[in-house]
């Protein structure tokens, strides 16, 4: 009898095994491109922040309307001077190795962040002088200076805590095997192939996950993500492309979602960064600039380089966003107005060259600015290069305009600061204007609101008329995935949350 | 014979030298800063900084040559610094996929261009010779990355017979390895086969039309044995050195087809490495087929010598 009894008992652990894994589940998420390295410090890739969406929690994520909620942090509270956040970390959180995430983790992965070789952190981080625990589950954060864009830098990747064991064991390899505090926990990646991620079984908020796996699949070619996602390889896919849209629309078996990016597309006008801005008219002269803006229909651009997917825009942040200056509106396109001004700058064919990456949609955009702007007078020639070429280029000054996208920041600080300031790194304008550097850093050292809106309208009044860069539209992140899904957030950064999401 | 090994031998390091100097030179040709590339959208320029030190960016092109030579001399050909892994390791992971990939496409080619190629030459000015040409057309005209999409579209999204992309190791799964290879492989082939159609009609029309097969027509010899025995036979010889020229070919040239299927493969590495200027990956994977390309050479060479005396006293 026992050993019928224990035979029966094996059946049924066999079946349960097998009902397990009938129901395990499998998330399958293609991506527009592979990857960098899976080190929060080292990462530099915006497909890469995807992935540690699942893998890597932070201290504070932002939600669908921007705002800052706690993540690792339970809650945090500034110093009346702002120059210390002091932040209560979560209680029974663990790292994917078991270890415990704690006051002394959190002040090893901010140090790490800012002091390793080759961190990408550490510019983010800058105003952080020094990172004191408080006791086991508080951490004091000390800046050199206020600093309001920092919790917003904290729920990018300059926040996420890896585990100090695991961190210093791998050294500089340690993106080649993460361990983090996230949902998921990395389990193999094949490079430009795929990235496996295993559900972490004591992650802190296990309740919202209900997948067992994600696989990662960098498919370069938006016609081949989708035709996976139409053959039921993929559950998920980011970037599909603006004109597979209305085909997919029709397709009950599929969803889509649209969230505006919080970044921008542009073209950078070279207005000091060489000797070229004082020899192309248009680097020259502001009211060569505003011909060429008044000369543009935003509207029409989007229309027919984008399809229609993406918002027009005229400023650093979209219009639906709480920091838009409102004072500075999108200006109508103006052709006798245009025509006008290049007459009183006395280059009524003003000619200048349009640099452009080979991208698809960046050479759609220089197409249509250049036969808009040839309606007011402008010669514009179209130099299709190579981006890692146009990088250099636009680095050395040598470009008249540059077609340019930013993939945006949660603060508008992120998308403002580096490329208006003086002799900034993405400052490829060589704009440079102490006026715009003041209110630029006044913007940063006041937490208010209120206050911050009014230096950003004051500074919109400035650079917009000065245009460094003309602001044309803001791209829709296009997801597309079953209609088995559920719970998506569509949160305006474009990284994937897994946390709520399920098949019905 | 072994004076002209050792002669075969010694000539090899000269050659591997001029070849390292001149991939490592002409990569430095190529505009764009690698550290700017690496450094990602924030181009913080302590990044840069120190990724130029990383990368030797701030010597003078000989010590950085030097320091890449040194390495290669020790079996160690660097690093990605986009993928943080050895590239000696990334090219042992890709280089069997791109080798399957084209084992399994000159399979292909020979099967369908070889037949169609007899067949269009024995039956000339049929029906089917105008048939296997047409398709022959086909095959040399069409796009890869086109038919790779129709493929897509019709056997993965339509039918659902096959995954429409990436890649399964044969040793996980050989069925899941074999449908993921096929569509691939048979675009690859398509085209090869095209040529090889064309050739082998070419082949055989002048094989056909030679005495000895006119002379065992006359001797009864069945109309089978004729074409399979006696013409292809003789017309293969130069079908077989156009398949091996093209089987190179494959390995270099499979880039846009693995791009098209996602198949993580030698082609995708190096065109990755280009556009993301991660110079050891790129400096590494040509110096590998640099040599592999030496290396045959000097198996051709070996095999004259051993098939003509001649050779080894010139």
């Amino acid at each position: 009898m026992p050993k019928r009894m224990h035979q029966a008992m094996l059946i049924v652990a066999c079946l349960l095994a097998l009902i397990a894994s009938a129901n395990a589940q499998t998330l399958r998420i293609g991506l527009a491109e592979d990857p960098d390295v899976l080190d929060p410090t080292l990462a530099r890739s915006f497909v890469g922040r995807i992935v540690f969406a699942s893998l890597c929690d932070k201290l504070f994520d932002i939600d669908e309307k921007l705002a800052i909620v706690p993540q690792l942090a339970e809650s945090y509270q500034w110093s009346s001077d702002s120059k210390a956040l002091t932040i209560k970390v979560r209680a029974g959180v663990t790292f994917h190795d078991g270890e415990k995430l704690d006051a002394a983790a959190v002040k090893y992965s901010l140090e790490r962040h800012k002091t390793m070789a080759g961190s990408n952190r550490r510019g983010e981080l800058a105003p952080l002088a020094s990172v004191d625990v408080v006791d086991p589950m508080t951490v004091r954060l000390n800046l050199s200076a206020p600093f309001s864009p920092l919790l917003a830098q904290l729920a990018d990747r300059a926040g996420m805590i890896v585990s100090p064991k695991a961190a210093q064991a791998a050294g500089d390899k340690f993106g080649a095997r993460p361990v983090c505090a996230g949902p998921f926990q990395f389990t193999e990646r094949v490079a430009q192939d795929r990235i496996v991620l295993e559900r972490y079984a004591n992650y802190w908020n296990k309740g919202t996950i209900h997948f067992d796996r994600v696989v990662f699949l960098p498919i370069p070619d938006s016609t081949v993500r989708l035709a996976n996602l139409r053959s039921g390889q993929l559950d998920f896919i980011e970037r599909l492309a603006a004109s597979d849209v209305p085909q997919l629309k029709s397709d009950a078996r599929f969803g889509i979602t649209k969230i505006t990016e919080i970044g921008y597309q542009g073209i950078t006008i070279n207005v000091g960064k060489s000797d070229l801005a004082q020899k192309n008219p248009l680097g020259r002269d502001p009211r060569v600039r505003e011909a060429f803006e008044l000369a543009l229909d935003r509207e029409g651009i989007v229309q027919v380089a984008m399809d229609g997917e993406a918002d027009v825009g005229n400023q650093w942040v979209a219009p639906n966003n709480t920091f838009y200056a409102k004072n500075v509106p999108i200006p109508a396109r103006n052709l006798a107005r245009a025509k006008q001004l290049l007459q009183e700058a006395g280059v009524p064919n003003a000619s200048f060259t349009l640099m452009t990456p080979t991208t698809a949609d960046a050479q759609r955009i220089a197409q249509v600015v250049q036969a808009m702007a040839r309606e007011a007078g402008f010669d514009v020639k179209i130099q299709s290069t190579e981006f890692a070429t146009s990088l250099d280029l636009a680095d050395k000054g040598q470009f008249d305009a540059y077609v340019l996208a930013w993939s945006g920041r949660a603060d508008p600080d992120g998308n403002i600061y580096s490329f208006d300031a003086c002799k900034q790194p993405l400052n490829y304008a060589g704009y440079c204007k102490p006026g715009v550097d003041d209110l630029l850093n006044r913007s940063r050292s006041t937490r208010d609101v209120d206050e911050r809106r009014q230096l950003f309208s004051e500074l919109a009044a400035i650079a917009l008329k000065d245009r460094p860069i003309v602001y044309l539209f803001h791209r829709h992140w296009l997801w597309a995935y079953t209609s088995k899904l559920e719970g998506l957030r569509a949160v305006p950064d474009g990284l994937v949350r897994v946390n709520g999401l399920r098949f019905k | 014979m072994s004076t002209f090994l050792i002669r075969r031998v010694a000539a090899i390091v000269p050659t591997l030298l001029f070849v390292s100097i001149l991939i490592f030179g002409l990569q430095q040709l190529l505009p764009g800063d690698p550290a700017m590339v690496l450094a990602g959208e924030e181009r913080d320029p302590a990044v840069i900084a120190h990724l130029r030190e990383t990368m030797h960016l701030d010597q003078p092109f000989p010590v950085r040559y030097l320091y890449w030579l040194r390495g290669v001399v020790h079996g160690d050909l660097g690093e990605s610094l986009r993928m943080q892994q050895p590239v000696g390791a990334l090219i042992a992971a890709k280089l069997p996929v791109t080798l399957e990939l084209a084992c399994i496409a000159i399979v292909i080619a020979l099967a369908i261009g070889i037949p169609a190629g007899v067949v269009s030459a024995v039956r000339r000015g049929t029906a089917w010779d105008y048939g296997a040409n047409v398709v022959a057309l086909w095959g040399l005209s069409t796009p890869n990355f086109w038919l790779g999409i129709m493929l897509i579209l019709l056997f993965s999204v339509t039918l659902g017979w096959l995954p429409a992309s990436g890649y399964v190791s044969p040793f996980e799964n050989w069925r899941a390895n074999l449908a993921s290879m096929i569509m691939p492989a048979f675009v690859l082939g398509n085209a090869i086969a095209a040529v090889l159609m064309r050739h082998t009609r070419s082949a055989m029309l002048q094989v056909l039309s030679s005495d000895y097969v006119r002379t065992a027509r006359a001797k009864g010899a069945r109309e089978r044995d004729v074409v399979l025995k006696h013409a292809l036979r003789n017309a293969l010889i130069p079908i077989i050195t156009l398949g091996a020229l093209e089987f190179g070919t494959l390995l270099s040239g499979a880039v846009l087809t693995e791009q098209v299927f996602t198949i993580p493969g030698f082609g995708k590495l190096i065109v990755d490495a280009v556009f993301n200027r991660d110079y050891a990956v790129v400096q590494g994977v040509v110096l590998f087929t640099a040599t592999a390309y030496i290396m045959l050479n000097l198996v051709a060479d070996i095999a004259y010598a051993v098939v003509n005396p001649r050779i080894r006293v010139q």
